[in-house]
């Protein structure tokens, strides 16, 4: 299994994807590999392919709760529009180029500060953290 | 009589940061004005003062996510001069280089085969469904699979020197924190076989592009203008780590040559417009009118004078010579011209990898102290200029940047005009495909307008279309 945390450490909340691949690659939770980066792009595609499943775990804005967990597949609608894509791009290039297609889920954790460029999490999106970490433990070890 | 209009395009798309394109039609339906807008704005150059001269080098790369690696190397090398180092140890430099090496080819890379090649492969005027890197994959896919694999060998090129893919520490001011094992430069050199043949392939592939679209490519926003970028001492040969300024007018002549970078406030004058963010640099001696640059991949084409690479310097003698002893002008040719830099690339990779200098011990220079420290470097897009003073306190009191983007920022706004013109004037319609092909100019820059302005984020363009009264008819919000 594969997760992928991603988002700006410099603008507060927006860690949050990476502050929880930090803790579960601390973990060192076994069949677990995890890549942490500011966003998601073409180079994710090859380690993509080369999961069974994968977890892309992103901060989120304007949810009442503290994490959402859906599944994504792959499409292309999340157009190149810049460097950066969305996960169902990503497994979009990994079928196409690789011919993988890995279960997949996106991991959103809520925060609430996102306007400063600084670093650290509100205490919101800390305690947001704990929850989605804990949840995302269980998950890994009930569907291994 | 027809009430004359304004197209916006707004975001552009397939480039970094936010910019919107503005453009008036008069009663007659003509190209009244054109003008490419930055509508962001962050002040980084006043959000790092105050910063410790040592965290610098890594601060600056929130500057960008893309092309970080640039910013963390210009401002090493501006903090070098404050540390009083103006030379480093052999394995320091060699480190930097290979890093900055990594990060050219990783950049044009995606630049050129996800970013550039929808509108190369399908046309600009395609339908706006088939113009994206997804169609292409279909198509292409090995093509696809060889661009993702060249630029996960330049992103290990730069995790091996930087620390990390994205925001690394690898350069100190003084010098470079880490060497290369022979384990890691073993790694490397078992591929770069594979990743020479790919960039032969790849400029093979932007030449007969070019060549086979020689009526476009000549007429499409090509106009003549002055060039600048750093060149190396002495030789004059491409350098894209450390050299002296050069400037070229678009005769060939020189405006300046090996110049010490230090003195750029000589001959730059960074000039304020009332309806962007960008500044538009001039050389000051020609005047604001007529002073003009441009930056990047083809303007080194024109300013140096060999490449030191075998394979790259052939390549780049094919890319002049259809313009006899004169300059290339063809914006269009920017994207053989970075093809020709990562065969560069590659080249001095493998010739790097063949030091035994990487694995030298000696990182760090030390000297005396000074107060100021200016670092230039010629990042994927073009020069690009770091500028520092620093207080008895190792705090930043002075930061003025000035990066690709905004250099060329009077040359995107004349190809905006130069294709509205041609596209849109006398139109009785304005369609998706016309105002893709004012996308196409902007994108053969491969602007980053997030650098240009300083902010953080993605860069959509918008297209407006304004009637002579200032009403909009027509807008476009390409950010998908």
């Amino acid at each position: 299994m594969l997760l992928i945390g991603y988002g700006n450490p410099g603008r507060g909340d927006d860690g949050l994807g990476q502050a929880l691949a930090a803790r579960i690659e601390a973990a060192c939770l076994p069949g677990v590999q995890v890549l942490a980066d500011y966003q998601l792009t073409v180079d994710h595609a090859p380690p993509v392919a080369a999961a069974d499943r994968v977890v892309f775990a992103d901060a989120l804005m304007k949810s009442d709760a503290p994490f959402e967990f859906d599944p994504v597949t792959a499409r292309d609608t999340g157009d190149l529009t810049s460097h950066s894509l969305r996960p169902g791009a990503v497994l979009s290039l990994a079928e196409t180029l690789f011919g993988a297609t890995p279960r997949a889920w996106v991991l959103g954790i809520t925060g609430t500060g996102f306007g400063e460029v600084k670093e650290g999490l509100s205490p919101d999106a800390l305690g947001n953290l704990d929850r989605a970490e804990g949840f995302i433990r269980k998950w890994i070890v009930n569907t291994a | 009589m027809a009430e004359p209009r304004l197209i916006e395009i707004s975001p552009v798309t397939r480039v970094e940061g936010h910019g919107k394109v503005t453009i008036h039609l008069d009663a007659e339906g003509q190209v009244d004005e054109a003008r490419l807008h930055i509508v962001e704005f962050r002040g980084f150059e006043r959000f790092i003062r105050g910063r410790l001269l040592w965290e610098v080098p890594v601060i600056v790369q929130r500057l960008c996510g893309i092309c970080p690696v640039s910013h963390h190397l210009a401002a090493a090398k501006a903090m070098d001069q404050i540390v009083g180092v103006d030379e480093l140890p052999p394995t320091a430099e060699k480190m930097r280089r290979l890093m900055h090496y990594g990060q050219v080819m990783q950049s044009h890379v995606l630049h050129f085969f996800h970013l550039a090649a929808p509108d190369l492969l399908f046309g600009f005027g395609a339908p706006a469904d088939r113009r994206n890197i997804f169609e292409v994959l279909r198509q292409e896919p090995e093509l696809g699979r060889r661009a993702i694999l060249m630029r996960k060998f330049g992103q290990e090129i730069i995790e091996a020197t930087a620390g990390k893919k994205v925001h690394g520490t690898g350069a100190i001011p003084g010098g470079i924190n880490r060497n290369l094992s022979l384990e890691t430069r073993d790694g490397f050199l078992a591929r770069i076989d594979e990743m020479q043949d790919w960039a032969l392939d790849a400029v093979a592939l932007a030449r007969d592009y070019t060549m086979s679209h020689a009526t476009l490519v000549d007429s499409f926003a090509a106009f003549p203008s002055s060039y600048m970028s750093l060149v190396r001492g002495g030789d004059g040969a491409l350098d894209l780590y450390h050299g002296n300024l050069r400037a070229l007018d678009a005769s060939g002549s020189t405006i300046f040559d090996q110049l010490d970078y230090t003195r750029y406030m000589d001959v730059l004058v960074e000039d304020v417009r009332p309806w962007s963010y960008m500044k538009f640099p001039y050389i000051r001696d020609i005047g604001a009118q007529t002073g003009w640059y441009r930056v990047g991949p083809l303007a080194r084409m024109n300013t140096v004078g060999f490449i030191d690479t075998p394979l790259a310097n052939a390549a780049r003698t094919e890319l002049l010579a259809g313009d006899g002893e004169g300059l290339n002008h063809a914006i269009l040719g920017n994207h053989w011209a970075r093809m020709v830099e990562v065969l560069h690339c590659v080249e001095k990779i493998r010739e790097l990898l063949h030091d035994p200098d990487l694995q030298g011990t000696d990182l760090k220079a030390t000297g005396e102290r000074r107060q100021s420290g200016i670092g230039v470097i010629e990042a994927p897009r073009g020069n690009l200029i770091h500028h520092y003073e620093v207080d008895e306190n190792d705090q930043v009191t002075y930061c003025n940047l000035i990066v690709s983007t905004t250099h060329n920022n009077e040359g995107l706004n004349r190809a905006v005009r130069d294709v509205a013109v041609k596209q849109l004037s006398g139109q009785a319609q304005i369609t998706e495909g016309m105002l893709n092909h004012i996308e196409v100019a902007i994108r053969a820059y491969d602007p980053c307008l997030s650098c240009a302005t300083h902010a953080l984020g993605q860069m959509p363009l918008q297209v407006e279309l304004y009637d002579a009264g200032g009403g909009l008819l027509d807008a476009r919000n390409t950010s998908g």
